[in-house]
């Protein structure tokens, strides 16, 4: 009966999302201001209903009531309850509710904090949110219904994959939505303008905390996914140019592109129609992604049968919002007036200079990981776009970009002097370099590059503290006063500081774990030892072990340094039971920001087990480096500026308070 | 073969199964030839499987074309040749960096077609945009009322 209301409030929660699509448009049509104020209220009515179904699957999910089709596919009776609840959305139905779940919370929000923007917009914005949820919706309901039922029902479910049963899956998913997801507020504000016809300063300010937001969550969404494959997949990579990944990666490279053109938008009223544009992209490359790992279309998908009716329904959603999206913009784009000029060396053609290069890049990601397909479909010839391919075009873009980022913040906005902004980033590059050197001397050894990727990861650190370093006047003013005027510095300038930093961590990291890793594969039985990193791991055995739904044997090491224990590893192999699946679950232990990675291989005829050690310096520095710039992104957003509604009306209107005084 | 079709994509996590690739009888006694075994098996796509280079991959035909990689490297191939050997017998999928070739055109020159069409579209617009002046004019009644205002009114 629960599961019904669930489907019911779903169907009820699509009725809504119409509503909330048609009434405002026709409201704003026809200047009906109760009709355009129906959008608030619709669309907190879709998100309440929409997250009572969506706790109603939850419900299912944990008292296993494997009566629900969906239930009985991915859970098991014996699973922990956290991955009975983070099952919801590790199956394709599941994660599309979340999608639609995320999707209205969005929608909500606008509703909730939306109130200061001009009625219209709301309306428009609310609108486009809700044609995006009417989409999904009637997706949910004609082909990916989590609520079918089973007559009669199975006694025992079919577990959840494997490799799913990790907290990861209760964390990486909602975080990589809430970015994905989020990109569609930009869209909407962007569709809204381009329907108006008007676009100014404030737009962007309204548009900038949603990018921000999106921005961050996709951030962390993307690293936890990493880090997430690093640990589980048992041998030690941590970004394999997938598709799948690529599919998140390509709309974080376009969202980072649309945050820096907003803040020129917002701060000199230039780049209007590209921005606009960046919106569109960005959502559309959200909506691409979904495409692509939903559908089954790319050949790394395994996991979800791959079902026509579904890849057909989504490519339609895709074409109809992006091409409409387009349309839209092609037709409308030259009633926005352009705004503020600006020389080419300036803050502004920095920024310019920065959504060159990333969209550039996002479209050569795009390009590759597309290839094979259209190539397949076109004429039939297989290739195989890989990492290999990935890392020479994207690297080789992003490399100029890595080295202009200090210079960014450095230049003077409208006309800027690239040479001083050098001379001021002397310090920057000579710290870079020293500290290259300081590794060299230290570590000796290893490729030459290496430590110019080193010296270009503490310069971009170095680079990003220059700019705050010579706002604040340290060293020029006193001490006290150099304090004050940096913690007078608005938030968003150490937002962009922190999210610069993190680049240049996350360089040193992958910098570091790339080019000095160790790796040593051997066969070992009791009482032999390996040298990896410094350490010696002693292999003391074999052990057999039970979980809730899996058997696995452990392997222990004793991990010592100068004769010394100083800690232990356990590395496992699993069979989970209902799939009769194996995993392999690495044994890690870190040591600072470098971790020793042991992984168990096949045991031999003879006795011994097939052992890969490997050392990872610096590892963590690239999830680091992930979370300062998703902080950075927090701190901008918590910039109160950001928070003041559009200013312009209460500018024009206090002279006039202050002079009837 | 069944690990590797069981296992999943779930999301954006890759859909790479657990791998154990290299296994210690296959590594080469000389460490620099094993060095360049491990270069090129990082280019070359495991065929059975999805998107994993043969390093990477614990698919006994990952497996195969590693010791055949090894094998030519031993007997005094060039890494061109080790590779054009192994194209001709497994065709161009098997390459995951693709060649330049009239089909793979376009993939190449996408990120250097874009990259110069967007500096160009850029340099245009500055140019076309120097000097002109830009915003809206002020109206007539702005006019009037910055002139009030500047008289003091």
């Amino acid at each position: 009966m629960i599961i019904e209301l669930g489907h019911y409030a779903l169907v009820l929660a699509l009725a809504t999302v119409i509503v909330q699509f048609v009434l405002p448009v026709i409201g704003t049509a026809r200047g009906d201001r109760a009709l355009m104020a129906v959008a608030p209220a619709a669309a907190l009515a879709g998100f309440f209903l929409v997250l009572f179904s969506f706790s109603v699957l939850t419900f299912a999910y944990v008292v296993s009531d494997f009566s629900v089709a969906n239930v009985w596919e991915n859970s098991h009776s014996l699973k922990p309850l956290i991955y009975k609840i983070s099952g919801v959305w590790g199956n394709h139905e599941g994660s599309m509710m979340l999608w639609l779940l995320i999707l209205s919370f969005f929608s909500a929000l606008v509703a909730t904090f939306g109130a200061n923007l001009p009625e219209r917009l709301r309306a428009n914005v609310l609108a486009v949110q809700g044609l995006i949820s009417v989409a999904f919706a009637l997706f949910i309901l004609l082909t990916s219904n989590p609520f079918l039922r089973l007559a009669p029902a199975p006694a025992e479910g079919r577990d959840l994959n494997p490799v799913l049963q990790d907290i990861g899956l209760a964390i990486h998913p909602p975080l990589l939505y809430l970015g994905y997801v989020g990109f569609s507020v930009c869209f909407s504000f962007a569709i809204a303008a381009l329907i108006d016809g008007r676009i100014d300063a404030a737009w962007a300010r309204w548009v900038r905390p949603w990018a921000l937001a999106a921005w961050s969550f996709l951030t962390a969404g993307i690293a936890m996914g990493s880090y997430w494959a690093y640990y589980e997949l048992g041998w030690g990579g941590w970004w394999f140019w997938d598709p799948v990944e690529n599919a998140s990666f390509i709309p974080w490279l376009a969202g980072t592109a649309l945050l820096h053109s907003a803040l020129v938008m917002e701060k000199r009223e230039a780049l209007k129609i590209w921005t606009v544009l960046l919106a569109i992209l960005t959502f559309s490359m959200s909506l691409l992604g979904t495409f692509l790992v939903r559908s089954g279309v790319l050949t790394s998908v395994h996991a979800f049968a791959t079902d026509p009716t579904r890849g057909v329904f989504i490519l339609g959603i895709l074409v109809f919002f992006i091409g409409g999206a387009l349309s839209l913009f092609a037709f409308r784009a030259a009633t926005l007036k352009a705004g503020g000029l600006f020389a080419p060396i300036s803050r502004e053609g920095a920024l310019v200079l920065n959504n060159l290069i990333l969209t550039t890049a996002a479209a050569t990601v795009l390009t590759g990981t597309l290839y094979p397909l259209v190539l397949e479909a076109l004429t039939g010839e297989k290739i195989s776009v890989g990492p290999p391919f990935f890392n020479l075009t994207f690297g080789g873009l992003i490399l100029p970009l890595l080295l202009a980022v200090p210079f960014g913040p450095l230049l003077a906005w409208k006309r800027g002097d690239v040479f001083a902004a050098g001379q001021r980033l002397f310090a920057a590059v000579g710290v870079g370099l020293v500290l290259a050197a300081v590794v060299l001397y230290i570590h000796s050894g290893g490729p030459v590059l290496a430590y110019f990727g080193l010296a270009i990861g503490f310069y971009m650190i170095a680079g990003a503290v220059t700019d705050l370093w010579l706002r604040a006047g340290i060293g020029k003013v006193k001490g006290k006063v150099a304090f004050r005027r940096l913690i007078g510095l608005p938030g968003s300038a150490f937002g962009t500081t922190l999210a610069h930093i993190g680049i240049g961590v996350t360089v040193i990291g992958i910098v570091a774990a790339t080019a000095f890793q160790t790796e040593h594969v051997v066969e070992m039985k009791p009482g032999m030892q390996v040298e990896s990193g410094g350490y010696t791991l002693v292999f003391e055995g074999m052990r057999q072990g039970q979980g809730p739904n899996y058997t696995e044997e452990s392997g222990h090491f004793n991990v010592m340094r100068g004769g010394v224990t100083v800690t232990d590893i356990w590395s496992s192999k699993r069979l989970y039971m209902a799939r009769r699946m194996p995993t392999t679950e690495a044994g890690i232990r870190t040591f600072g920001l470098s971790q020793l990675y042991v992984s168990l291989g096949d045991a031999m005829a003879d006795g011994g087990m097939v052992v890969r050690v490997w050392w990872k310096p610096m590892i963590l520095c690239i999830w680091i480096g992930a979370l300062i710039m998703m902080a950075g992104g927090a701190v901008s957003l918590f910039d109160r500026r950001l928070r003041v509604g559009a200013p312009q009306k209460v500018r024009k209107v206090k002279p006039v308070l202050e002079a009837a005084e | 073969m069944m690990r590797r079709l069981v296992l999943a994509a779930v999301f954006f996590l890759s859909a790479l199964p657990s791998a154990f690739a290299v296994n210690p009888d296959e590594v080469l006694a000389d460490p620099a030839l094993e060095a360049r075994a491990r270069a090129l098996s990082a280019e070359l796509r495991c065929m059975v499987c999805q998107n994993q280079s043969i390093d990477d991959s614990n698919a006994d035909l990952a497996r195969d074309l590693r010791l055949l990689v090894r094998e030519r490297l031993k007997n005094g191939d060039s890494d061109e040749a080790v590779i054009d050997y192994v194209v001709s017998r497994y065709g161009e999928f098997v390459l995951l960096k693709p060649r330049l070739r009239g089909e793979t055109l376009l993939l190449w020159g996408a990120p250097v077609v874009l990259a110069l069409a967007g500096a160009t579209a850029m340099l245009l617009f500055a140019r076309r945009r120097g000097g002109k002046p830009t915003g809206t004019p002020l109206s007539e009644t702005e006019k009037a009322e910055l002139e009030r205002a500047l008289r003091g009114d």
